[in-house]
C-alpha cells in the first residue's frame, strides 16, 4: 500500500512554506525540491558535513534529519546567508583565506562554522575539533580553520 | 540510497507512544541519526515510525538524589547543562568525545543508549550477520575482526557496543526509566543490554514497545569522586572507540575506597573490570597500584587473530586513565 503524503510546515530562510512531503524524505531532499540546491549531498550517512544546515539556529546534518520530525522548525540554508552583493563576513573571510579548493564542501563548512560561532570557540584547537563533522576532499583544512578563527574574532 | 518507505507519526504522549510502540513493524525515532543510518543500509526496516522528539521528555534537572536526564535531551545540550558540568563532568567529557557538533545536536541521550553496533557485517547489506538475521553467520569471527568484542562475545556475534555515554553512565551506576504497557519500571544500566548468546539480534532487555523516558544517576556517585575519560581511536574526533575506559575513583586519607573500572568498544555492552577494581580497593593511588590492577583487569580476555593488540591498548589505557585521575593532569 502506498504511504501518503503529509503536509509539514517549515520557515526556510525566513520564508514560511508549506510542503507536502513524502515521509520518508530526509530535509536534504526537502531543500532540494524547494530549489535550494546549495545545501549539499555527499555521503548521505551523516559522515561528510556536506549538507549542514540550521535547524533552529543549531547546526544539523540535513541527510539525517527526518523532515516530517522537523515540522515547525526554522531551517537557514547557505541560501540564507548574506547576499550577493552583501556577502557575511564569514563568506568574506573565505574568500580572503582562499579557504577552498572545488569548493562542494563549502556551503557545509560554512554553516557548520556559523553553528559552531554560536556555540561558542575559543581557539584553533577547538575550531579544528568543532569542525571534524565537516569533510574536504581538496585537503584546504588551515585556510577553512583561518578563516573560521577570523570571523569569530580569535 | 534508501530503504523500505514507513509512516510516520508524532506520537501524543508517552502512553500513546508505548501504546503503539509494540506493534510488529513499529519503531519509536527521536533524532535518527542512527535508525536512519540503518534504514538507508537496508539494515532496519520498520514500516512505522512513531516520533518521540516532541514528548518533552528532554528536562535535565535534579530529582531528590538523583540527577535526572530526560531521554531525548539532545547530547549537546547533556553536555553543557550546568548541573552535568558541575556533578557529573564525566558524562559531559564521554559526550564531547562523541560523534560530530552537528551530530550532537540532534542525537538524544536515549538513541545513544539504544544505537546499534558499528560492525561493518552488521551495517552493511549483503553481509553475513547474525546479529542482522540470526542464522545467517557471522561474517567478523572469520573476516575482519580489528573491531571486535574482547568480552561477552559467543559464536555467535562478536559486536560492541559503540556508546561513549552509555560507558561513562555504567560507571557512575546510573539507572534508566522505562515506560511500558505494564506501567513505569527502573533498571540498572548494566542490566538495559544483553548478551548475544543464541540471540544476538536483541541488544537489550526492554519489552517490545517499551520507551526509555529518562536516565538517573545518583549525586552521590559525585562527592569525593575522582573520574574521567579516556577515548582511544583511529583518528582523533569523530570516530567511534577501538576501545574507551571510564574510571571513577574515591580517595579517603590516602586510600582508594571506592573504584569503577568500566570500558567501551571492547564488549556487546558497557564492560565492567571487577578483577581490576578489586584490586585498587584499599591501595594508595600510586602508579604501580594501578599497573597491578590493570594487569589483572584484562588478564584471561581471548582476543580474535585480528584484535589482540587491544588487550595490551586496554591495559595501558586503564593505566593512564587513573594516572589521569590521580595526578589531576
Amino acid at each position: 500500500m502506498p504511504i501518503e503524503r503529509i503536509a509539514v510546515g517549515l520557515t526556510v530562510n525566513g520564508c514560511a512554506v508549506e510542503q507536502w512531503i513524502d515521509p520518508c524524505a530526509m530535509l536534504l531532499d526537502v531543500l532540494h525540491e524547494l530549489g535550494l540546491s546549495g545545501t549539499k549531498k555527499g555521503c548521505e550517512m551523516g559522515a561528510c558535513g556536506a549538507c549542514t544546515a540550521l535547524a533552529d539556529g543549531r547546526r544539523i546534518v540535513s541527510c539525517l534529519a527526518l523532515a516530517a520530525s522537523y515540522a515547525g522548525a526554522a531551517i537557514t540554508t547557505i541560501e540564507g546567508v548574506g547576499t550577493p552583493d552583501e556577502l557575511h563576513p564569514l563568506q568574506e573571510a573565505f574568500i580572503d583565506h582562499d579557504a577552498l579548493q572545488c569548493g562542494y564542501c563549502t556551503p557545509g563548512q560554512i554553516m557548520s562554522a556559523l553553528g559552531l560561532i554560536a556555540e561558542g570557540c575559543c581557539d584553533r584547537a577547538t575550531i579544528r575539533e568543532g569542525l571534524s563533522g565537516n569533510l574536504c576532499r581538496c585537503g584546504a583544512y588551515p585556510r577553512i580553520v583561518a578563516a573560521v578563527a577570523e570571523a569569530a574574532g580569535l | 540510497m534508501s530503504g523500505v518507505a514507513f509512516a510516520y507519526s508524532r506520537a501524543a504522549d508517552v502512553a500513546d507512544a508505548v501504546a503503539r510502540g509494540g506493534a510488529p513493524g513499529a519503531a519509536f525515532v527521536a533524532g535518527g541519526t542512527d535508525l536512519l543510518q540503518l534504514w538507508k543500509a537496508g539494515r532496519a526496516t520498520p514500516t512505522e515510525l512513531i516520533d518521540v522528539y516532541g514528548l518533552g521528555l528532554d528536562g535535565i534537572g535534579v530529582d531528590g538524589d538523583e540527577l535526572s536526564i530526560g531521554a531525548t535531551a539532545r547530547l549537546s545540550d547533556v553536555a553543557r547543562h550546568p548541573f552535568v558540568v558541575d556533578q557529573h563532568p564525566l558524562i559531559a567529557e564521554a559526550v564531547l568525545a562523541s560523534a560530530s557538533g552537528q551530530i550532537r545536536n540532534m542525537a538524544t541521550v536515549g538513541g545513544n543508549l539504544l544505537q546499534r553496533t558499528r560492525c561493518p557485517y552488521f551495517r552493511t547489506a549483503g553481509m553475513a550477520c547474525n546479529k542482522h538475521r540470526p542464522g545467517s553467520g557471522c561474517g567478523a569471527l572469520d573476516g575482519e575482526d580489528r573491531h571486535a568484542a574482547l568480552f561477552g562475545a559467543g559464536s555467535s556475534c562478536v559486536a560492541t557496543h559503540p556508546s561513549d555515554l552509555a560507558v561513562a553512565l555504567v560507571a557512575l551506576d546510573a539507572t534508566v526509566e522505562v515506560s511500558g504497557a505494564r506501567g513505569v519500571r527502573r533498571v540498572g544500566l548494566s542490566e538495559l543490554y544483553r548478551l548475544p548468546g543464541e540471540r544476538p539480534d536483541v541488544d537489550t532487555t526492554l519489552a517490545a514497545g517499551e520507551l526509555i523516558t529518562r536516565v538517573l544517576v545518583p549525586r552521590a556517585a559525585s562527592i569525593g569522586r575522582l573520574a574521567t575519560y579516556v577515548k582511544v581511536r583511529d583518528r582523533a574526533s569523530f570516530e567511534f572507540a577501538l576501545l574507551s575506559v571510564a574510571a571513577v575513583i574515591r580517595i579517603d586519607a590516602g586510600t582508594i575506597v571506592h573504584a569503577r573500572l568500566v570500558c567501551g568498544g571492547v564488549a556487546p555492552a558497557p564492560w565492567r573490570l571487577p578483577a581490576g577494581e578489586a584490586l585498587l580497593i584499599g591501595q594508595k593511588p600510586e602508579r604501580g597500584v594501578f599497573t597491578v590492577a590493570a594487569a589483572a583487569a584484562v588478564e584471561g580476555a581471548p582476543p580474535l587473530p585480528g584484535n589482540s593488540f587491544k588487550v595490551e591498548l586496554l591495559r595501558r589505557a586503564l593505566v593512564r586513565t587513573l594516572t589521569t585521575i590521580a595526578t589531576g593532569s
